[in-house]
């Protein structure tokens, strides 16, 4: 589903990505960790193009994203993505934050928006909340109505980068609950987290980002009960 | 020593100076309206990554910005017919230099209202699939409306006093009517204080009507 060979990503004189090689396979979950400014939101980001590559390639369902002829916006449309901060459109109610692009980009009739709308949101528990504004929502209710938003496109992949890091603690489980059940309709999913526990749970595999470069990756049982690298040993001591 | 001072002639005078506040009305209004369109086009240019739309746009901007309303009014109704032949219009010539005027500070309204929309909002939108231009029109413009309301407003009510310019080239608004006024009754304070009386009647008029328009968007919530 997702392949992404040599890949590098520079600000200026800041060496981000120092050449990355990950596959992802469908249906497959990866949780990426790893200390702040290591590149893993970075790394997430030129999966869509929300961030360009400075070199490699980035191939997503055979689609390859360096390709002058791909146009980005179709592949965004079947390439979900769940932010920490939502950015959900304020000036729309939940409902409408979820049809807004069914309607405008895939051309789909306002009324199937809706049903389908309304279906994603019973399905993220909050089908009574259709008609609130995103300020009426508390955090963990906007990150599932962006869930919501982003499957709404029906996405063979979805990426999530820190989805529950600007949550209060209490709102973390609803979320998570979310993305649990979706890993489990066999979603292909790219986490960037920091909750141990669910990458323990969910994850198929875990991917340690640091300074640029994957330090080690593996099962969560191997990653979290044998580390082979003293990195990972090290990063693993300082949050668990 | 008393004042020579005659408020009859101001009284008399009234209705007259009257009959120029609906041509001031109507420059201000129409100039308005074209200035939040061309603004709007111009703002996006301005903010555009190509240098093909961004480079002429910003001066556009800094030319009427920086020169002064009058100069363009001049250039516009004596200049342009010397060069390229044609008869001036003034009440074209006066709407014209009046909106394309407003346009340029409506479109640094725009687009500093466009530049205070999180970043996140367009990233959103591009992660679903939407091109810029619709990311533009169905998440960050109906977003940025809001904000510059305020701005707006304060345009509106600047435009409405310096519409006053175009008396000089002989449009009959509010001022003009006041240069008549003077002329014909030689009480040139009497003129020009009613005209001024009007003109502040009618920008408080319209600051309090903007006040409570902000007002009802804050109580409306939804930033």
């Amino acid at each position: 589903m997702v392949e992404v060979r040599n890949l590098h990503k520079k600000f200026g004189e800041l060496h981000v990505l120092k050449g990355l090689n990950v596959e992802v396979k469908k249906g497959e979950v990866l949780v990426i960790i790893g200390p702040s400014g290591s590149g893993k939101s970075t790394f997430l980001r030129c999966l869509n193009h929300l961030e360009l590559p400075t070199e490699g390639e980035v191939i997503i369902d055979g689609v390859n994203l360096e390709d002058r002829r791909t146009n980005i916006n179709h592949v965004r449309r079947w390439v979900g993505m769940v932010f920490q901060h939502f950015n959900l459109f304020p000036h729309l109610t939940a409902l409408q934050n979820i049809t807004l692009a069914p309607t405008k980009v895939l051309g789909m009739a306002e009324e199937d928006a809706k049903r389908e709308g309304m279906e994603l949101l019973r399905k993220v528990g909050l089908r009574d909340k259709a008609d609130a504004y995103p300020e009426q929502l508390s955090g963990g209710q906007k990150q599932r109505v962006a869930i919501a938003r982003a499957l709404a496109m029906k996405p063979k992949l979805m990426l999530f980068d820190e989805p529950t890091s600007a949550l209060d603690p209490e709102m973390i489980g609803e979320v998570l609950e979310v993305m649990r059940n979706l890993a489990m309709e066999g979603m292909t999913m790219i986490v960037v987290s920091h909750e141990m526990g669910f990458a323990r749970e969910v994850a198929d595999r875990i991917m340690l980002l640091a300074d640029g470069v994957i330090v080690e990756e593996g099962s969560p049982k191997q990653f979290f009960t044998n580390p082979r690298q003293e990195r990972t040993k090290l990063f693993l001591s300082k949050i668990l | 020593m008393a004042l020579d001072l005659n408020l009859d002639v101001a009284l008399k005078y009234l209705p007259f100076l009257l009959t120029g506040v609906s041509t001031t009305f109507e420059y201000t209004a129409l100039s308005f309206i074209f200035g939040c369109i061309l603004g709007l086009l111009i703002a996006l240019g301005r903010i555009s990554k190509s240098a093909v739309f961004r480079t002429p746009c910003l001066a556009y901007i800094d030319f009427i910005r920086g020169t002064p309303l009058l100069a363009q009014i001049y250039l516009i109704h004596f200049g342009f017919p010397q060069i390229f032949g044609y008869k001036p219009v003034g009440y074209i010539d006066a709407l014209v230099a009046l909106s394309l005027n407003s346009a340029a500070y409506m479109a640094e309204i725009y687009r500093a209202g466009i530049e205070s929309i999180d970043r996140g909002q367009m990233e959103a939108a591009r992660s679903l699939g939407m091109t810029y231009g619709q990311a533009m029109r169905y998440v960050i413009l109906p977003q940025a409306f809001r904000r510059v309301i305020p701005p707006m407003g304060n345009e509106f009510i600047a435009l409405l006093k310096e519409s006053s310019l175009v008396s000089v080239i002989g449009m009959e608004d509010l001022m003009m009517k006041s240069n008549m006024m003077a002329g014909r009754s030689f009480r040139a304070f009497e003129a020009y204080f009613t005209s001024a009386l009007i003109y502040l009647a009618l920008t408080l008029t319209f600051t309090r009507l903007l006040g409570r328009i902000e007002r009802r968007m804050k109580t409306d919530g939804r930033s």
